[in-house]
This record gives C-alpha cells, sequence and structure tokens, in this order.
C-alpha cells in the first residue's frame, strides 16, 4: 500500500487537474518513484486514485520508456543510441558498462544495483556520447569517466546499507 | 560571443540562468505590460503576423494565422500548449532556451494566451530534461509572485497560468496532436485534422500548440515591432534570429542564435570551429533526424524554410548534424531506422510494419547480406511512408531517400563487397 501521505499528496495533485487523467504519466513516476517500479498492486492503487481501468493505464505505462512495469535496479541507466551518440561510440560506452557491471542491455545486476536500458535521443547531442542516471545526465564519456560515475554511486550505496 | 544581435539568448550566460530581474532589466515583461494595459489582442496578433513569425519547431507554419484560426466564438475555456519535448535527434535548443533565458517563453506564452483569451497553459516536456522542467516550475513561481500570471494580471482582468507537464518519454508526443492526447493522459496516437486543435484541441476547447522557441520570439516582437524583426533575418524571406543546433564531426558542437537565413557554411565554419582535425565535409542532415542528406553542392544554403524547400530539403528544427567522410552514411541511416521504428506509435499499419521493414534491409545491406534488388525494394517501401497517419513516417523515409539519391554508389559499395567499406 501507498502510504497516506504519498496517496492524499497524488490525490490533491489530481483534484487539481483539468481532468484526472491527465496527471496518468505523473502520478505514476510519482508511485514509481515509491516502489521501484510500476508492479501489479501500484498500477491497480493509481488506476483508482486516477479513476481509470487498469487496462487503461496499462496502455500508458507501457507506452512510455521512462515507465517500468517490470523490477529495474536501484539506479537506472538509460545510454543514448541515437545517430550524434552513435557517431561518438555510444557501442562502446555500452561495452564498457555492460563488461564493468557484468550486466546485458535491458538486464539488471545481480545486487540489484544498475539496470542498464537504451533511450532515443537525450539532447545532448553538443555532449556525445551521454547518458542519464536516474535522470541525471552525464556527457563526453570515457571509459574513464563512467568508471567513476559507477564508482561513485556504488559507494553511496555501501554506505546507506551500513547507516 | 556572436557578432549578430542576440535576441532570445542576450541574457545567456556560461554558469547559470537569467533572472527575472535580468530578464527585466532587459525590456523583459514590458511588451505584456504594454499589451494588456494599452493595446488589444487583435493588435498584438497583427504585429506578430506583420512579423512574419513561422513556428520553430519544424513545420514552420506562420504562427499568427495559427492563432486566428481559433473561432471567434470558440468554447472556453482556451488552452496553450508549449511543446518543448524535442525529441528530434540532433535538437537540444528548447533545452538550451529554458537554461538562459525562461522569461521570454512564459512572457511569450501569456502573450498568446492573451490573443486567443486562453486561462490555462500546459509546457510538456521530456523526462531526460527533468532539470529544465524544475527550472520552469520555479520561474512560473517566480512570475506569479511578480503578477505577470495568475488571476487578474496587472489588474488587467486577465487570468493566465502555466503548469508543467512530464511526459513518460516518447518521441511521437512531440506531434502536435499526440501531445494533445499525451497531455490528456490518453495514449498518444496522432490524430487526424479536422477538426484541428485550434477549434477542438484539449478536452474539446480551442487550443494552440507552439514551440517553446516560437513562444520566446513574441515579446521581443511585440516590443520591437514587425519592421525590426524582419529586419533580423539574413535571407529575402525570412524574418527573426535562429537557434540553430550543430552536432557530429565538428571542433565545437553547440546552439548558436544567428539571423534566420545565415548560409550552413557560415554556421558550420564560423560558429561550430569547422570541422575536425583531419575531416572532410561529406554531407548533414540541416534540420534533425527527419530531414533528408545535404550534399556539399548546397553547402552554402541559407538556412531558412524558403532556400531549404527551393533544394528540395527541409529547415526542420534547424538542427544541422555534421557527417565527414569516415563516416558510413548507410550504418547511420541504419542508426536512424532504429530509432523510428522503435518509437513509432504503432497505430497504422504503414509506419508500423513499413520502418521496421526499412530497418531491416538496411541491416542486411550494412552486414553483407544484400542484393541489388533491395534498392528498389527501399525506394517502393519509403514511398508507401507517405500513406501512414502523421508525418512520423514519411519523416523516417526522407534520409533513406536521399541516401539512395545522393549516395547510391555507397550503398552498391556495401552490396557488391558483401561488406561494409567504412569498416577495417
Amino acid at each position: 500500500m501507498l502510504p497516506q501521505e504519498l496517496r492524499d499528496t497524488l490525490a490533491e495533485r489530481i483534484a487539481c487537474a483539468e481532468a484526472s487523467r491527465e496527471q496518468a504519466v505523473e502520478v505514476m513516476l510519482e508511485v514509481q518513484r515509491h516502489y521501484g517500479y510500476m508492479t501489479d498492486e501500484a498500477m491497480v492503487e493509481a488506476a483508482e486514485l486516477l479513476d481509470m481501468t487498469t487496462l487503461e493505464l496499462e496502455g500508458l505505462a507501457t507506452f512510455y520508456d521512462h515507465i517500468y512495469r517490470e523490477p529495474v535496479g536501484k539506479h537506472v541507466i538509460h545510454v543514448c543510441d541515437s545517430l550524434i551518440c552513435w557517431m561518438e561510440g555510444h557501442e562502446s560506452v555500452i561495452e564498457h558498462i555492460s563488461s564493468r557491471l557484468n550486466v546485458e542491455m535491458g538486464g539488471t545486476t545481480g545486487d540489484g544495483l544498475f539496470t542498464l536500458l537504451p533511450v532515443c535521443c537525450i539532447g545532448y547531442c553538443d555532449r556525445a556520447p551521454a547518458m542519464t542516471i536516474d535522470g541525471k545526465v552525464y556527457g563526453r564519456l570515457t571509459p574513464e569517466k563512467i568508471d567513476r560515475i559507477l564508482g561513485r554511486l556504488k559507494e553511496n550505496s555501501e554506505h546507506s546499507e551500513t547507516e | 560571443m556572436s557578432m549578430y544581435p542576440q535576441v532570445l539568448f542576450q541574457n545567456r550566460k556560461p554558469d547559470r540562468i537569467a533572472t527575472i530581474d535580468e530578464y527585466r532589466r532587459s525590456g523583459g515583461y514590458e511588451a505584456l505590460t504594454r499589451a494588456l494595459t494599452k493595446s488589444n489582442p487583435v493588435e498584438i496578433c497583427k504585429v506578430v503576423e506583420d512579423a512574419g513569425l513561422r513556428g520553430r519547431g519544424g513545420a514552420g507554419f506562420p504562427s499568427a494565422k495559427k492563432w486566428q484560426s481559433v473561432p471567434p466564438d470558440g468554447a472556453f475555456p482556451r488552452y496553450i500548449a508549449a511543446n518543448a519535448d524535442e525529441m528530434e535527434p540532433g535538437t537540444f535548443k528548447d533545452r538550451m532556451l529554458i537554461h538562459a533565458d525562461p522569461h521570454t517563453i512564459i512572457e511569450g506564452m501569456a502573450l498568446a494566451a492573451y490573443v486567443i483569451s486562453a486561462s490555462k497553459a500546459f509546457i510538456f516536456i521530456r523526462p531526460s530534461y527533468d532539470s529544465s522542467a524544475a527550472i520552469l516550475e520555479r520561474e512560473i513561481g517566480i512570475a506569479r509572485q511578480s503578477g505577470f500570471l495568475g488571476e487578474n494580471i496587472l489588474g488587467s482582468g486577465f487570468s493566465f497560468d502555466i503548469t508543467v507537464h512530464r511526459s513518460g518519454g516518447r518521441y511521437i508526443c512531440g506531434e502536435g496532436t499526440a501531445l494533445l492526447n499525451a497531455l490528456m493522459g490518453k495514449r498518444p496516437n496522432p490524430t487526424k485534422p479536422p477538426p484541428y486543435p485550434t477549434i477542438k484541441g484539449l478536452w474539446e476547447r480551442p487550443t494552440v500548440v507552439n514551440n517553446i522557441e516560437t513562444f520566446a520570439c513574441v515579446p521581443h516582437i511585440v516590443r520591437n515591432g514587425a519592421e525590426w524583426f524582419r529586419g533580423l533575418a539574413r535571407s529575402k524571406t525570412g524574418t527573426g534570429t535562429k537557434l540553430y543546433c550543430v552536432s557530429g564531426k565538428v571542433k565545437n558542437p553547440g546552439c548558436f542564435e544567428l539571423p534566420m537565413g545565415t548560409p550552413l557554411n557560415e554556421i558550420i565554419e564560423a560558429h561550430a570551429g569547422g570541422m575536425l582535425p583531419g575531416s572532410e565535409f561529406k554531407t548533414c542532415l540541416p534540420g534533425g533526424a527527419s530531414t533528408l542528406y545535404l550534399t556539399k553542392e548546397h553547402y552554402g544554403v541559407e538556412m531558412d524554410f524558403e532556400p531549404l524547400s527551393a533544394c528540395g530539403n527541409r529547415l526542420g528544427t534547424a538542427a544541422i548534424i555534421v557527417f565527414d567522410g569516415n563516416t558510413c552514411l548507410l550504418a547511420a541511416t541504419l542508426n536512424l531506422m532504429r530509432f523510428f521504428a522503435r518509437e513509432s506509435c504503432g497505430w497504422c499499419t504503414p509506419c508500423r510494419e513499413g520502418l521496421p521493414y526499412l530497418r531491416d534491409l538496411l541491416w542486411r545491406i550494412e552486414n553483407g547480406e544484400g542484393r541489388e534488388e533491395y534498392i528498389p525494394a527501399i525506394r517502393k517501401m519509403c514511398r508507401h511512408m507517405w500513406n501512414s497517419f502523421c508525418a512520423l513516417a514519411p519523416g523516417a523515409a526522407s534520409p533513406v531517400e536521399s541516401l539512395l539519391t545522393h549516395f547510391e554508389d555507397e550503398v552498391m559499395e556495401h552490396i557488391r563487397k558483401r561488406k561494409c567499406p567504412f569498416k577495417k
């Protein structure tokens, strides 16, 4: 179950909208932040809040790149694979991340820390090749830079576990 | 710094966003103040019409004409939808604009709302621009506190407010009618007009959809006049300035505000620093992924709607993607087809089935499995794309068709050698 406080915030937001389902994507993004991904339970709860059937909401959930209907890791890496990043070597970025984390494109690491996904042009073509992790953008990627970024995220999660 | 007048980027700074005070010191919100206190919607629309402002999102439709198509007796409430989805590969001008001077977008939206008597607006923005969405939300709040948004703006009786709407991320949402469906929480398939959104848009009410760069031009036009705006352009048919993005094999990729109609070679050489050392200009896509490969023959073309259309191309989003002699154009086009096939919404058959077909044939040729008879098959399928529901599939066919027009030899070399000649 969603915490009451989050339910109230979302309900308030929906009440302010022109029509409840206008908030469908934003509600899913919030609910997903809570559960990690859109679980079946999350779908039912979100659909109720939005006054939609779960089937209607499913049609949206499966449409969008940033709504996850399957479990994802703590950090979701989206590597841009569109034209400019392709020209600047996005394939080697994916290979590097794959081998570093021992994960295939579309997969999640064994420790549940990272999921690797492709994404369409993220509009950082002046800093290609680029990727986002949990919505934060990293550009002009090199193997060293990727190692630093991934290392920091790993370290932070180790700290949070010992705390 | 550019030697040309900076309008949308006049307050652009290398390290931070312009504040509302800085925007106001440069004349910001004077246009809205004057419009609401001394002018009427018809006059404002007339200035924009005389200025010849055309949509900056890709289609280039005259903005005033769009606004005028809202029926005078149209229902209320009316809406404004600002498109900041920007998923066209190579395009990042909207992000640059939001991070440079967000209030010029907000003021432009308020002026457009005044013209069509809209009371509410949405800025539709993609998930990878989350920081841009947060900036907009913050600055909209500041504009509201300063009395430029909200109830009874500047005591004029006109009320208008803006909401930022986050998308879940899909290329098709940038298409005007798909964007409206997305905003309403429906599956974002495009719909075929008529009725046009200005007659029946969001919740069946009149709705104007414009790109945020288009809105950002409006305050400057209203404040400085139509003649001034027309005079900013370098080409005969152009008006105003344009945010050109340059990416690919150039020294300094970036977004540059230049007079509309600045020649392509000048943009690449003088502003983007020229080609990377040791590489030579082979071709470019002049306006994002849905335009045609432009060859050296048109290297000096004025980057404006008319001159590009005269050489069979399109200005699109004015995102120039530059290729050099070492880049395999077949592989580049294959990358584009993967993009378009994945991003097709799947609603209509030609697009859903045709794009993967094109992608697969290109894949076979690139990987040494090509045959000569694939070439007429590709051409034929490209023509079928015009039977699709919206502009995605014909746009997707543009690079493929132009690949065959200008670089058929390169494609044939793949087939003859049974491998990609660029791979060692």
